[in-house]
């Protein structure tokens, strides 16, 4: 017995031009992953935004949690030989 | 116990208005207050659900259009408004309601969706009086709202503001054919515009003055600009463009002030605005019932494709 739902919820992310990043476009409702593909292009890409789409279904997202930032991310802050800034440059050379 | 729950509930609130002050915008899984929450899947919901019944108006004169290019214009332009009322309910989405209960909400009365749905489109004029006129103003809320705070909707603002002002040029261009058209052709629009006028400027809600409730709005950033600002702001720019065309506006007090630099409109009839809000406007019932019979009509394909996954899940 199949029950009336609203179908899956899937992640739409998608290439602007060839080469750029895939950015996160917003969602759709599919169910399956060729509906789910059709759909994202229906919804966001009727003017050329894309030339490349992923679809990922919401549930397989796996997101960093807000209360953890401190620690997840903070380590990265006083490692600052990390950037060229850091380093001093004999007077005369030029930079590459 | 409940002082602990109190507590934490407090600390919620402190960190998350620190983030407000800070400008910084909120995303779905960070902790917000409960009203925040609540406040904002009743905005992006209403709102949703007008983009959809917006369909319903303009819908009906697809068939009718005068010109193929005009056919497909319009179609273009309603395929948009579904595309809208999509996004705005995948950031209602993230605030953790379903779908289902979001249409739900809908189809029971406990959501609503704009007034303004609830006019019929009379004649060809009406379609160029919606673009024009309800998108104009549904546009200068939407620019407003791409810095609401939270992140899901601001987004989809900024996304949906990109793709509305054709659809408000396409109506201005409809008014200003008639307009150097014909005498049956002119009165076709005036009368349009007569009829959707108020309407639109109802469309911003109740004056400052009696808005009680947008307290919080503004001091958690989901509002940027005040009712009767946005409203301003659209009758200031339309007003310009019906003068360029000829069209009269509605309203014998409008009148410009000098000093504010805006003008300044007669008494809105809030009466006609309660009136059908509260479901007695000329097309409540049809747009409602519109949408449950479509909804029920395409339960089969739904759990068609349903059924499709699970065969093929079990083929693998
Ligand atoms: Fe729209
Ligand atoms: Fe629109």
């Amino acid at each position: 017995m199949i029950t009336d739902t609203q179908l899956e919820l899937w992640e739409v992310f998608m290439q602007s031009k060839p080469g750029a990043n895939y950015i996160h476009a917003g969602s759709v409702h599919a169910s399956d992953k060729s509906m789910a593909l059709q759909n994202a292009r229906d919804t966001y890409s009727r003017r050329g935004e894309g030339t490349s789409i992923w679809v990922v279904p919401a549930s397989a997202i796996v997101a960093s949690n807000p209360d953890d930032n401190d620690l997840f991310f903070d380590p990265a802050n006083d490692k600052v030989y990390r950037h060229p800034t850091f380093y001093v440059m004999p007077k005369d050379a030029k930079a590459i | 116990m409940e002082n602990k729950e109190q507590a934490i509930e407090e600390e919620i609130l402190i960190n998350f208005e620190k983030k407000i002050e800070n400008g910084d915008s909120i995303e779905p899984k960070d902790k917000m207050p409960d009203g925040y929450r609540k406040h904002l899947i009743r905005q992006i919901s209403q709102h949703a659900h007008s983009e959809v019944i917006g369909m319903q108006p303009e819908g009906n004169w697809i068939t009718r259009a005068p010109t193929l290019r005009a056919k497909q214009i319009l179609l273009a332009k309603i395929q948009d408004e579904g595309g809208h009322g999509l996004y705005l309910y995948g950031a209602a989405e993230t605030l953790g309601i379903s779908r289902s209960e979001l249409i739900e909400q809908l189809h029971t009365g406990k959501a609503k969706y704009s007034n303004i749905f609830n006019y019929p489109a009379l004649t060809w004029a009406d379609i160029g009086a919606i673009g024009w006129l309800v998108d104009g103003a549904a546009i200068v809320n939407q620019v407003s709202l791409q810095r609401t705070s939270y992140g899901p909707y601001s987004r989809a603002m900024v996304r949906i503001c990109k793709e509305e002002s054709f659809h408000q040029r396409q109506g201005y261009e409809i008014m200003a054919k008639m307009m150097a058209g014909t005498k049956e052709q002119q009165e076709m629009a005036q009368d349009a515009m007569n009829r959707w006028w108020w309407p639109s400027l109802m469309m911003f809600g109740p004056h400052d003055s009696s808005s009680p409730n947008s307290g919080n709005a503004f001091k958690w950033k989901i509002k940027r600009h005040s009712n009767d600002e946005l409203r301003h702001k659209f009758i200031d720019k339309t007003v310009q463009q019906a003068q360029v065309i000829g069209l009269t506006i509605p309203d014998k007090d409008l009148k410009w002030n000098e000093k504010t630099g805006h003008y300044e409109h007669g008494a809105i009839n809030w009466y006609e605005f309660h009136k059908v809000i509260a479901g007695n406007g000329p097309c409540n019932k049809q747009r409602m019932e519109h949408h449950i019979k479509v909804h029920n009509d395409g339960k089969w394909v739904r759990e068609a494709a349903e059924a499709h996954r699970l065969k093929k899940e079990r083929q693998n």
